[in-house]
């Protein structure tokens, strides 16, 4: 198995770095460009850019952030938030994307997946679950769908995703711990790899993640510091989790 | 020093476009069999899948252009799926001929989380790149291995690499740089 991963996750909009609860009031906190750069430098494995407004006349300004990172960056990242059509996913992986995330458009026509790993390989297609209570949520958390989490992650593997990036409802926003149960539940029953998403707090929750899944999602646990990852993989290694030798 | 990329298909070839250009090449994506046969290297990238690439790179003649290269002895490089597209065949698609540059088959991985996604040690090359990948070269020319699998091959003027280099930050550009440098000392003498 390869390395376990820590992966920054940037909120963005309009091409910009945002901070906000719950997508209100959002708060622009910098250049996505700059800070996914300082988090590379950091040692971070890999970047997800989440793109929280996820509007139609957003996507423009998704595109060109995609762009400019791929400029900058030599380390992979992925790109999510409504993203519902092939063209979109396309678009943001000429622009030099690695991965595109779907989730919402995925549970609405989950052909979606198969279009997707078609087109681009499984490699290229992550699949986000939230879930809560062991139920999946759409529409940024906000809707339930009714579908079993684990159930839904096996059909999105048979669908063709190559990821699971699993966030917790129950425990995001707590800094008291991923999710372990459910993400160990869905780790257990597929065989791509599960990113672990909500909750940290501190090095032994992301350490405890890395036991169940293959690598874990990074959010308001950074405060979008670099130093704070930075300090985090040096507590993680001498926690004993491998970490890559990043410089 | 210029490169040609081959074009064939869907997919992230910037990436590779940016390594090279940080590395003072000047690459072009192209699908032409003279700009392959002309470039100081040519590069086969990562991206897409078996059976497309092939025919994309079949329509386009760029098999041929790639085969006279490699007996010319001029430098290939080969990324990811391109690597595999220059063995003899591939499992992927439901089974694909492919350029038979190097001797050998892509096999789909068994065992592990498929797709292999993450940053792993390669020996004896002794750094850790990123792979993301769900086939693996089976070869005699294998020259580099990551946890048992092929990393890197070589053979002749070909160098194809299971890694992605332009994604493997500071490693993947020490590398890159190793790799052009061998390239242009190669251009040079022919």
């Amino acid at each position: 198995m390869p390395l376990p991963r820590l992966i920054p996750c940037l909120d963005v909009a309009a091409g910009r770095v945002v901070k906000g609860v719950k997508f209100e009031g959002l708060r622009d906190v910098g250049d996505p460009v700059e800070l996914g750069a300082a988090y590379s430098d950091a040692g971070a494995d890999e970047l997800v850019f989440l793109d929280v407004k996820a509007t139609l006349e957003n996507r423009d300004a998704l595109v060109d952030l995609v762009d400019r990172v791929a400029a900058r960056l030599a380390i992979p990242f992925t790109v999510g938030g409504g993203i519902r059509r092939r063209e979109d996913a396309e678009r943001l992986l000429l622009a030099g994307a690695d991965k595109v995330s779907v989730n919402t458009a995925a549970l609405e026509r989950p052909g979606l997946l198969t279009e997707l790993a078609a087109l681009l390989g499984s490699q290229a297609v992550v699949v986000a679950i939230d879930t809560k209570a062991g139920s999946v949520y759409s529409y940024a958390g906000t809707q339930p769908t009714g579908r079993d989490t684990v159930e839904w992650a096996r059909e999105a593997e048979s669908r063709g995703a190559g990821e699971v990036l699993l966030t917790s409802i129950d425990a995001d926003g707590t800094r008291d711990g991923y999710d372990l149960e459910i993400t160990g539940a869905v780790a257990g029953a597929v065989s791509i790899p599960v990113i672990a998403s909500g909750g940290a707090g501190a090095s032994a929750h992301v350490a405890a993640a890395l036991e169940v899944a293959q690598a874990a999602l990074l959010a308001s646990i950074l405060h979008e510091n670099p130093d704070r990852l930075r300090t985090l993989r040096s507590e993680l290694r001498k926690e004993g989790v491998p970490l890559r030798d990043a410089t | 020093m210029r490169a040609a990329v081959c074009d064939y298909g869907a997919g992230n070839v910037r990436s590779v476009m940016v390594a090279l250009s940080r590395l003072g090449v000047e690459a072009r994506v192209t699908t032409r069999p003279d700009d392959v046969l002309e470039a100081d290297l040519a590069v086969l990238p990562g991206v897409g899948a078996a059976a497309s690439a092939m025919d994309g790179l079949r329509a386009a003649g760029l098999d041929g252009a790639l085969r006279e290269r490699l007996d010319a002895g001029r430098a290939i490089v080969g990324i990811c799926l391109g690597l595999h597209l220059a063995l003899h065949e591939s499992e992927e698609d439901g089974g694909v001929a492919g350029l038979a540059l190097v001797p050998g088959r892509a096999r789909r991985l068994a065992g592990g989380r498929v797709p292999r996604i993450g940053w792993a040690p390669v020996e004896p090359l002794g750094e850790e790149f990123y792979f993301a990948h769900s086939f693996a070269a089976e070869t005699p020319a294998a020259s580099a291995l990551s946890e048992g699998l092929v990393a890197e091959v070589r053979c002749g003027s070909f160098v194809g690499v299971q890694f992605h280099p332009e994604k493997s930050g500071p490693a993947g550009a020490r590398y890159l740089a190793r790799e052009l440098e061998a390239a242009r000392a190669g251009s040079d003498v022919s």
